[in-house]
């Protein structure tokens, strides 16, 4: 294939991509406070168009339109570099992800999905683990106190995490032979042939550790309002401080689309009578399910202790997920 | 499979990505207004005057946690090849991955009995 059209039809779909991602983390803003609101018996913004829904719009031009303040003590570019460290990881996890498989679109045929690599579980863990340089560096560099604690405490959350995070789908590469999330699709037929059937263990262990690694409730103490005014973000202002917020929401929509993706059939239409809803769709209408339960979670669970975060992570997550990988394996060297 | 074709789509996701990121916050510096003052630099305290600077060190706790967090996330690197290619290993797979995490396992309790991984 000629490199030049290839680069033309990538950039084509990075645009479609960033842009629905993009417009996603607006609305779920919008989402996250109509139904926090719900579960609290409140209203929540509903003056900003129909329903509210130019709220998001209304906050981004809000925003754009605030002072940009650097305090005095920021570390030189380590300040402005960092909201930019955490955003591209986010953005980066979609070019992974199949939101179908291949289509045919004015005469030219292309996969849905950007890089069909054969490691692309391994390429979701190592950028997803980059998000906490951002993070980290954005606590060091802004001459706070309130930022240092977040920015320390939001590493070693997540890099604790990131241990079960990564032991968690061992379980389903033990069943599925391969890396390749096109593939892991593929081998998902139907409602029954969902990898979450075979490995709830390996699920659940992943879907606590993602909440944990994106800094969501009930793990959110990164930003702990009681306590640290808002964590590593505290001297972030107008866009800065939008930039990481796109960030966070990009990694959840992100998460959300890996755990579709590896554990709930990504794209595949689970019951055959409802074919004829389009693949992208599909995708589409099980991520947001994964978005519902992170606001629901935030609607009910308390937040964690530090203490508790750290025990839980290490003597339960840890042990749980390496007890599952070897049960795993048993039992599949015991079928054999 | 071709290399341009798996990571072309990559780099030019992070130049889109830079490019938004870059173009937000720069709209924000030029359209926000501005009115500096001393104490509007200063680091955030609820209010009161700052009380010393962030130079001071942390707790050993975080390095700790830092550096097992490096030793069992390669261990679990190391399962992942072995995962993807274990029906082909059959029974000695399995067996070596027992010694493996055995050894793993004893390193955990060490460092649980240690204290490594307390927090009060």
């Amino acid at each position: 294939m000629d490199y030049l059209q290839f680069a033309l039809i990538s950039l084509i779909k990075v645009v479609t991509i960033v842009g629905v991602v993009l417009t996603g983390c607006a609305y779920m803003t919008y989402a996250e406070r109509r139904i926090v609101a719900l579960f609290q018996q409140r209203v929540g913004p509903n003056l900003a168009g129909p329903f509210g829904l130019l709220q998001p719009m209304a906050d981004a031009i809000k925003m754009i339109f605030k002072e940009d303040i650097r305090p005095a003590a920021a570390e030189g570019w380590f300040y402005n570099l960092a909201p930019v460290i955490t955003f591209i990881p986010a953005l980066l996890t979609f070019t992974v992800i199949p939101f179908g498989d291949t289509v045919t679109v004015f005469g030219i045929e292309t996969k849905l999905i950007l890089s069909d690599m054969n490691i692309g579980v391994l390429f979701f863990f190592a950028v997803t683990s980059l998000s906490v340089y951002g993070i980290l560096l954005a606590g060091w560099s802004s001459g706070s106190k309130y930022s240092l604690m977040g920015g320390l405490r939001a590493s070693a959350q997540m890099i604790s995490y990131e241990v079960a995070y990564g032991l968690s789908l061992v379980g389903v590469l033990l069943l599925a032979q391969t890396l390749s999330l096109q593939e892991l699709v593929h081998q998902q037929q139907g409602f029954w042939g969902m990898y979450v059937w075979k490995q709830p263990i390996g699920f659940m262990v992943f879907f606590i550790c993602a909440v944990a690694e994106t800094n969501r409730s009930p793990f959110d103490l990164a930003e702990a309002e009681s306590e640290l005014v808002a964590g590593f973000h505290t001297e972030y202002s107008s866009m800065r401080f939008g930039t990481f917020f796109i960030g966070e929401y990009a990694a959840m929509i992100g998460v959300g689309a890996i755990a579709t993706t590896i554990f709930f059939g990504g794209w595949q239409s689970p019951f055959e009578f409802l074919d004829f809803i389009p693949p992208v769709l599909w995708f589409a209408i099980k991520v947001s399910g994964f978005m519902f339960f992170y606001i629901w979670m935030r609607a009910t669970l308390p937040r964690f202790r530090y203490d508790q975060l750290m025990n839980f992570g290490w003597k339960m997550l840890f042990p749980i997920a390496l007890l599952n990988t070897m049960l795993t394996a048993g039992i599949r060297l015991w079928l054999k | 499979m071709d290399k341009v074709e798996i990571y072309l789509p990559i780099l030019i996701m992070v130049a889109v990505g830079a490019l938004i990121a870059t173009v937000l916050m720069g709209l924000s510096v030029l359209i926000g207004k501005r009115t500096r003052s001393k104490v509007k630099m200063q680091p955030y305290e609820c209010g009161v005057d700052p009380v010393g600077d962030t130079k001071h060190p942390v707790p050993v706790k975080y390095y700790m946690v830092a550096i097992l967090f490096i030793i069992f996330d390669i261990e679990v690197v190391f399962l992942y090849p072995w995962a993807v290619i274990y029906d082909s290993l059959g029974m000695f797979g399995f067996l070596e991955m027992l010694v493996f995490v055995a050894i793993l396992i004893t390193g955990y309790f060490y460092i649980l009995g240690k204290g490594a991984l307390k927090w009060d």
